[in-house]
């Protein structure tokens, strides 16, 4: 069934909200800057609940189901975290009042650095990147700023791996940086050769993830960041995948010089349907100077009978400014109730978890389809949606095939340098009856794609909708609703 | 804590995948390093951390108990219950960005009517589905009109009175382009609400020209001339707005605006000690394919129903790579959904009403404080809309420490960003504020402002 | 999949025709098919503009994929098939006739001998 947009629902006169009268005399409007015409819906309250519900019935979501999405990490959240960013201290408080007035939110703030410190052995972090994209942001230019600062501006160039996500190339390039991509080899890490032959004086450094997109660590990740070091350059750790090493391997302690954490994947805020993400940066000693402005600190230290005051300082060297104000506080205290709940032990068991249920996915999946870098992985692995005898099936067909089972579909085409991947990433909240649900489905898939393959291209089938036209959409480009009256001219 | 293993699971899983433990699976990692000792307090169960976060939230002073005169960027609005109660449906909640259209049409749709509204509201063709925040929309506007010119254009003009972290933002992001100047907000330039200054900047190397509507101190100012000025030097403008201004103002659209960006934190979004919030960026037609970020449009699907889907991927960075001219992955989705639903719930009349609202309510607050002595209103001939500069015959920073003591949030000390504006207020009134306060403010003042 | 004899190429499915010194230059068969169906062409380079050869002169956009078009020699814009803003769709329906996209003024003519020949292009092509 179409849902009508708000435009279609809305009736010339409804109220759907009422707020009081005006208790103050009042006053006249600027004159010349009257707006004619506010098209906005009008609809009543209930209309606009049961729209906004018939439309949450058409997603899929983790509360309704299995979201194995490589490199996404979607996993359950707990609710409590809700409950925690909606307390009326948290939610209510302006980020312009004075510091003495929002202790509370300080302390929150410096211990969760404090933690995020201690969780991946950095000497320093910021909360204010708004998300992984603007934490690489972040990295990259403090690392741009360390060259500059030590008299090396000729060192432009970033190594990015071939199997690397779109946004770190894409970062690079935003802060005026030189993007040369590193090959992999056929084990699935970077090649050793390849990297040994870029790094000279015009080295700025290497963006790392580790375990990469395939799911796999690299063997030789302290020997690539011995041959960057000793070329001078630094190595930026990407945190999307910090689900698999959490209590397992701290990345300062191997040599990483920067990294990002995906809060909200790793410490647990909803997806949202495309944010709010957040993107705190941890770095060791020699980037702590750059850090971005507003890094919460001790300023009075406490005694036996008052706690200390926190306040904010300004590193001597900043990058500067990100966004407004901190970060996304909201995003912080969910990833604080998280961790509290959890502390060493519980972490690691997340990173066991992940990687267990990711591992026996793979154990059981790659009889059926093939699975290019076979070795242990970690969190998440890539198999191959594609057989050469089926040519005419393809992992997009599999992907949409999935969701006639009431399963989300993993990443797929990514990363560029598997042919037709598959990406899988259990997440460790997941059964292991939904582990072989999902198992006993794809096999299914695959059994089809021989002896009915049309079903797999036909697929979904009893989704509300089928496939789209996206050569349509973007041929046509209707990219908004007109209120009805402008359409009916 | 959450993850469901039994320990016979474990046996199960451990003997497929042919290890004898889990640790077995992490052989690979550097030994010296390898499952680390944690340094972190023990763990707590969930009425633990309840217990425990209630307390650290209680320790804040919040504008639930304080009379708050706060704004600069962030404000404090009523949202209504339904807003939060349709948000935390879990369909909505915890869905990924949707990107398989067939079970994202809710998120899709969603996203769809947000594009409409907000292009309505500032009166642009298209809209993208948000970004971070109004600073960083700013930003990218930044961006997209460096890249629109390919580069050629080399000068960046902001207005004095843009929100100056929105100003330290925009010299952020810019820092890898250094044949780009970025200008017209030094104090030389001025605050003048004529313009004078900051219009005689604009050449035919000028890219880009961003003003706000309402300014940083509120004044709501005509900037057509500016706008013809700066268009018949080729340069495009931006104009950061506050669209709850736009229920009553002639929307930046009207007046012929490139680019319309601002911050959406006011559509029911709660103030969350500064995030997270909504930016929106709003462009005309010519500039949709320049546009960053998620974008919705309408479609079919195979058997012909109507159906959503995200389009012009082909300018995001998972494609583009390094020639991608945005990094910029996430929106905020749900921030993005609260507004949709804010403003399709307030609708015309609601939200004229919320509107008119904070303007009257400021109007008084102004006329109040300005009637005691000493105090007097900056820019008091020109209008504003929810914001107004004050003023102070004493040491501002004395005075909001005094105001403090009468739980009031006096506004926000200008002195730091603005020398010019010594022992000046900017002070924020909202549709929240009863008179009794600002009453009790015109009060307080009286009794707490000596010689 | 059509490789026209009378052409050179670039490995980055570039294709050039030269007559009078006076180059053509659009993309191949082969680019136009993996692109799948344009929707939308963007020129970066202007008529009487001096572009060397490598330098970016389109971006060329499907539905899910973008490329850009380099120039396989050095020259001066003669001409840009500016039409193509409005139906990107000839791309993919006539890549080395009316969905050619600029005319160039040729700096060097022995810049040519440094490109494929069909034969040569044909062959990469299949090894991809």
């Amino acid at each position: 069934m179409t849902e009508p947009t708000v435009y279609e629902l809305s009736s010339p006169g409804r109220v759907g909200f009422k707020f009081p009268e005006p208790d103050v005399e009042e006053v006249a409007l600027p004159i010349g800057f009257e707006r004619e015409d506010l098209p906005l819906p009008e609809m009543s309250e209930l209309e606009v609940v049961r729209h906004f519900t018939r439309l949450s019935q058409k997603n899929y979501a983790i509360d309704l189901g299995f979201y194995p999405l490589g490199s996404c990490t979607m996993k359950y959240n707990p609710k409590i975290n809700e409950v925690a960013a909606r307390l009326p201290g948290f939610a209510y408080t302006h980020p312009l009042q004075p510091e003495e007035s929002v202790q509370g939110n300080l302390y929150l703030m410096y211990t969760l650095q404090e933690w995020l410190k201690e969780i991946g052995g950095f000497a320093g972090v910021t909360l204010m990147p708004a998300a992984g994209a603007q934490g690489e942001f972040t990295g990259a230019l403090m690392i741009r700023k360390y060259h500059l600062d030590h008299g090396q501006p000729q060192r432009k160039r970033i190594l990015i791996p071939d199997s690397a996500h779109g946004t770190n190339p894409a970062t690079s390039a935003m802060i005026g940086l030189e993007v040369v991509p590193l090959p992999s080899d056929e084990r699935g890490n970077i090649d050793l050769e390849a990297l040994k032959l870029l790094v000279d004086d015009r080295l700025a450094g290497l963006m790392l993830t580790n375990p990469n997109t395939l799911g796999l660590f690299d063997e030789n990740v302290q020997e690539v960041i011995r041959v960057v070091h000793e070329a001078g350059g630094l190595v930026y750790g990407d945190g999307a995948n910090m689900n698999a090493l959490l209590g397992v391997l701290r990345p300062g302690d191997i040599g990483i010089d920067v990294l990002h954490y995906n809060l909200h994947k790793t410490f647990s805020t909803p997806h949202g349907g495309g944010g709010p993400g957040s993107g705190p940066v941890a770095v060791n000693e020699k980037l702590l100077p750059y850090l971005p402005d507003c890094v919460v600190t001790i300023v009075e230290p406490g005694d036996d009978e008052n706690p200390p005051l926190f306040g904010f300082y300004h590193p001597e060297k900043s990058i500067g400014r990100l966004k407004s104000f901190y970060g996304h506080f909201g995003v912080m205290v969910r990833a604080y109730a998280y961790i509290a709940m959890h502390s060493g032990a519980g972490l690691r068991d997340i990173a066991e978890k992940a990687v267990l249920n990711a591992n026996y996915l793979m154990h059981k999946l790659k009889e059926t389809y093939t699975l290019p870098y076979d070795r242990t992985c970690m969190h998440e692995f890539v198999l191959e949606g594609f057989w050469k005898d089926i040519p005419d099936v393809h992992a997009f067909d599999i992907a949409k095939r999935l969701m006639d089972f009431d399963f989300h579909p993993p990443t797929n085409y990514f990363p560029l340098i598997v042919k037709e991947a598959l990406m899988i990433e259990p997440t460790e909240t997941e059964t292991l009856e939904t582990l072989d649900r999902f198992v006993d489905v794809m096999i299914q898939i695959a059994e089809e794609a021989r002896t009915n393959p049309q079903l797999l291209h036909d697929a979904p089938h009893n989704t509300p909708v089928r496939r789209a036209d996206e050569l349509k959409a973007a041929k046509e480009l209707v990219v908004c609703c007109y209120p009805l009256e402008e359409l009916q001219k | 804590m959450f993850t469901p293993h039994t320990p016979q699971d474990v046996e199960v899983m451990l003997k497929t995948i042919g290890v004898e433990k889990i640790e077995d699976l992490f052989d690979k990692l550097p030994e010296d390093f390898r499952f680390p000792d944690l340094k972190l307090p023990p763990q707590q169960t969930e009425m633990e951390i309840a217990a425990d976060l209630d307390e650290i939230s209680s320790s804040n002073g919040s504008t639930k108990e304080l009379i708050s005169f706060l704004g600069a960027g962030a404000y404090d609005h009523y949202t209504p219950a339904a807003v939060d109660n349709l948000l935390q449906r879990g369909e909505f909640y915890t869905a990924y960005t949707p990107y398989q259209p067939e079970i994202s049409q809710g998120t899709l749709q969603a996203i769809f009517e947000y594009q409409s509204m907000i292009g309505q509201l500032t009166g642009m063709s298209v809209s993208n589905a948000s970004h971070y925040d109004g600073a960083t929309a700013c930003a990218e506007a930044v961006i997209m009109a460096y890249h629109h010119f390919r580069g050629k254009r080399h000068k960046v003009l902001l207005s004095r009175a843009l929100n100056p972290q929105y100003r330290q933002v925009v010299r952020t992001y810019m820092q890898g382009n250094p044949d780009l100047t970025i200008t017209g907000d030094e104090q030389a330039v001025g605050i003048d609400a004529d313009l004078k200054n900051f219009t005689a900047l604009i050449d035919n190397d000028t890219a880009v020209v961003i003003v706000q509507y309402p300014d940083f101190f509120g004044r709501v100012i005509n900037y057509k001339p500016l706008i013809e000025a700066a268009h018949a030097q080729g340069a495009l403008v931006a104009v950061a707005v506050n669209p709850t201004a736009l229920a009553l103002l002639t929307p930046p659209g009207e007046i012929g605006a490139d680019i319309v960006v601002g911050e959406g934190q006011p559509l029911g979004i709660p103030l969350s000690y500064g995030g997270p919030y909504l930016g929106f960026f709003a462009v005309n037609e010519e500039l949709i394919r320049k546009i960053s970020g998620r974008l919705v449009g309408q479609t079919t699907d195979v058997q012909g129903q109507l159906a959503y889907v995200l389009t012009l991927t082909a300018r995001e960075q998972h494609i583009r790579r390094e020639k991608a001219t945005s990094n910029i992955c996430s929106n905020q989705g749900l921030m993005m959904l609260a507004s949709t639903i804010y403003l399709t719930l307030l609708g015309k009349q609601g939200f004229k009403q919320v509107a008119n609202l904070c303007y009257q309510k400021a109007h008084y607050a102004a006329s109040q404080i300005n009637a005691v002595t000493g105090y007097s209103q900056v820019f008091s001939e020109t209008p504003f809309f929810h914001e107004f500069v004050i003023k102070a015959p004493v040491n501002t920073e004395h005075l909001l420490l005094d105001l403090r003591g009468y739980d009031i949030l006096g506004g926000y000390d200008l002195s730091h960003d603005y020398p010019e504006l010594k022992n000046c207020l900017l002070i924020a009134v909202t549709e929240k504020m009863p008179r009794e306060n600002i009453d009790f403010l015109h009060d307080t003042l009286l009794e707490v402002t000596h010689d | 999949m059509e490789y026209p004899k009378d052409l050179k190429y670039m490995k980055s499915d570039e294709w050039i025709k030269v007559e009078n010194g006076i180059g053509t230059i659009g993309i191949s068969d082969y680019a136009q098919d993996s692109l799948s169906d344009v929707v939308y062409v963007e020129f970066i380079v202007d008529p009487d503009q001096k572009v060397a050869a490598g330098e970016g002169l389109a971006t060329v956009e499907s539905v899910k994929a973008a490329a850009e078009v380099n120039m396989p020699v050095s020259g001066t814009i003669l001409e840009i098939n500016s039409g193509l803003s409005d139906t990107p769709e000839v791309l993919n329906q006539s890549p080395y006739g009316d969905g050619w996209l600029v005319k160039v003024q040729l700096d060097d003519e022995s810049e040519l001998d440094a490109l494929m020949d069909a034969e040569a292009y044909e062959a990469y092509c299949q090894g991809r």
